[in-house]
């Protein structure tokens, strides 16, 4: 569990990758990219989100029951984007009377 | 036991003296105290604006305050009671009382996070009281965008600012819960074995910390579009006002579960005592909990069925919000089971959950109406919805915790309550609920919309009716408020069970010892099992 805890080089090695994709963030940030900057600056985010929690937050080494909370918060996550989604995505197809 | 005894022997109460040990305790039970003043302080404020509300709505003419005004009083009514006492109500005040105790705990897993969660929540309120003071806000309780956002001259950021801080209050309490139940359970307090009050309280902290983040969130967006128009809601800076509305109601249905899904437990706990018998249908009773807790998640939606949404996403938010009454119901038919065959008998705890059942089966049933989506056409943001909801969060919510409160009364403070004027107050309580809310149906369906301090003439029988009913029930609170603080020096000395309950909590001296248990305990019974039980009377303690 919380005991094991990954070698210095391994850290270090997370953090140059985090360092790295701020970097790339920033740079795709000065090429117009259209509807995808804000895509690819997201799974940026993601990946180092998920980095963070993996090595820092120590969950690789947890217990199931943490990795299952953690889940369950990407699990509602999900449901407020995807219902939230389904409400913009589906406003359009029933016609307005009178327009 | 006599008097005497009670102030000799060693208990939390006089562990130690002077505001210091109050205001750095640790301990579970003393931290349950400091929420309970500082909620009821809250509902006082907040009645204070309902009383308001109603006395202006005696006449048709908004002739006691402006309509700005009103609009601050129906707005500062919602946020004193929805965030600063009906979410904390249960959950922090018996919940961090008694979840510790009935799992067998000494005390919960994070006794700092604990106080640090109650000095949040009055950062939060003095946020909330100040923002009050200084000029009010009129947003409405929702703080709907573009209004809140763009056009609101009145101290929104404040009272945002004060919700925002409580919610952390709120999440902290839940992890604390969580995190107890899951690690604290005594050897022996198998999950089946916990009592149906620890699996609401559960299921109540789940939401309490996958949901309340996200109104924080939406707090923090409005500020930032307020203060530094980023666009996230206001179209003409590329947001979507209906964005705010899925947001923030992603938690605010579920946290209509945070503040009924305990009340429910503390219901099971009564039921249970007052009919001698096991709750019928355990498992299914503690599942619904968790039901409830996810199913909520599902259905906020159907607070935007007339504000654009899709049609598409109205009709499945519609079969979902359907959906959660099963597990609702499924509760009240349990309850309603365990009396059968019953050793029922009629003390005050059990005359609020009566009441609890009647009137959450209305609020719930009235609940299944609005969630249609052509009737809740004809009544969204009339007296209907409003009347639905009291039903739910005051004939619910409020009837379980002054249920809760006289159940466990004597085991917080040693004491009993007079039980012949708490009997009267219960049936005061009951009938200015029903006299305040019931004509608020009516006066929704024939179209009186929420929200206006004027009306037709038409609709001033009801309006009076309901106004009469709002003063009963003012007596009716101010009754506990009285005969509990008497009940502290006067009241007879109670004895360690003095309902012959089962629990952890009824086998400790009462008030409790500062670490609960001397030795942690071994449960080897199962849930409400009343053949292990003998009734200790009040002499013999």
């Amino acid at each position: 569990m919380s005991e094991h805890v990954d070698s210095v080089k391994t850290y270090t090695a997370v953090w140059l990758i985090l360092l790295i994709l701020t970097g790339v963030t920033t740079g795709v940030a000065y090429i117009d990219l259209g509807a995808f900057s804000v895509v690819i600056a997201l799974l940026i985010a993601a990946v180092k989100m998920l980095l963070v929690a993996l090595f820092f937050m120590h969950m690789r080494h947890s217990t199931k029951l943490t990795q299952l909370a953690a889940a369950g918060a990407f699990l509602w996550l999900f449901i407020m984007m995807a219902f939230t989604l389904a409400d913009v995505w589906t406003r359009g197809l029933v016609g307005t009377p009178g327009r | 036991m006599n008097t005497a005894a009670i102030e000799t022997q060693e208990n939390y109460l006089n562990a130690g003296y002077g505001l210091k040990s109050w205001l750095l305790t640790k301990d579970h039970k003393r931290i349950a105290i400091l929420y309970l003043i500082t909620i009821t302080i809250f509902f006082f404020i907040g009645g204070i604006f309902a009383s308001l509300i109603r006395i202006e709505l005696l006449t048709p003419q908004g002739n006691l305050v402006s309509s700005e005004t009103y609009n601050k009083l129906f707005t500062m009514h919602g946020i004193a009671m929805i965030f600063f006492f009906l979410i904390p109500s249960i959950p922090a005040t018996l919940g961090n009382f008694f979840l510790p105790m009935m799992i067998g705990a000494r005390d919960l897993a994070f006794p700092r996070i604990n106080l640090l969660s109650w000095y949040l929540l009055v950062i939060g309120g003095a946020f909330a009281i100040f923002a009050m003071l200084a000029g009010g806000v009129d947003t409405g309780w929702t703080f709907y965008t573009p209004y809140s956002t763009t056009y609101s001259n009145s101290w929104v950021i404040a009272t945002a600012l004060g919700i925002f801080v409580s919610g952390f209050s709120s999440i902290l309490t839940g992890l604390n819960f969580i995190v107890t139940v899951h690690r604290m359970r005594a050897p022996g307090m198998t999950w089946f074995r916990l009592p149906l009050f620890v699996w609401a309280n559960y299921a109540t902290a789940v939401i309490q910390v996958l949901g309340t983040p996200v109104v924080a969130v939406t707090l923090v967006l409005v500020f930032c579009e307020r203060v530094f128009h980023i666009g996230i809601f206001d179209p003409n800076l590329g947001g979507d006002p209906v964005l705010f509305q899925h947001m923030f109601w992603f938690y605010s249905h579920p946290a209509v579960y945070i503040m009924v899904l305990p009340a429910m437990g503390v219901i099971s706990e009564i039921i249970s005592v007052f009919s001698r018998k096991p709750i019928f249908g355990y498992h299914v009773v503690a599942f619904s909990s968790m039901a409830i807790a996810v199913i909520g998640f599902l259905v906020w939606g159907h607070h935007l069925f007339v504000s654009t949404q899709s049609v598409y996403a109205g009709l499945v938010f519609s079969f979902l919000s359907y959906f959660v009454a099963i597990p609702s119901a499924v509760k009240v038919f349990n309850w309603t089971a365990t009396l059968y065959k019953g050793s029922i008998s009629f003390a005050t705890p059990m005359l609020y959950a009566f009441g609890f059942i009647g009137l959450f089966t209305i609020g719930g049933l009235t609940g299944l109406f609005v969630a249609s989506l052509g009737f809740d056409v004809h009544v969204t943001d009339t007296y209907f919805v409003v009347a639905h909801f009291h039903y739910i969060m005051v004939g619910g919510t409020i009837m379980a915790f002054l249920g809760g409160l006289h159940y466990w009364w004597p085991k917080i403070t040693g004491r009993m309550y007079p039980e012949n004027w708490a009997k009267l107050s219960a049936a005061i309580i009951f009938v200015g609920f029903n006299l305040t809310f019931f004509p608020q149906f009516i006066l929704g369906y024939m179209g009186m919309p929420r929200r206006y301090h004027n009306y037709p003439d038409e609709f001033q029988v009801l309006h009076v009716l309901s106004t009469a009913g709002a003063s009963i029930l003012a007596i009716g609170y101010l009754f506990p408020m009285v005969y509990f603080m008497w009940s502290l020096r006067y009241g007879a000395v109670a004895g360690a069970n003095p309902w012959g309950a089962t629990g952890l909590e009824w086998t400790m001296q009462s008030p409790p010892p500062v670490h609960n248990f001397d030795e942690i305990p071994v449960v080897t019974h199962e849930v409400y099992d009343y053949s292990t039980v003998v009734k200790e009377g009040v002499e013999v303690g």
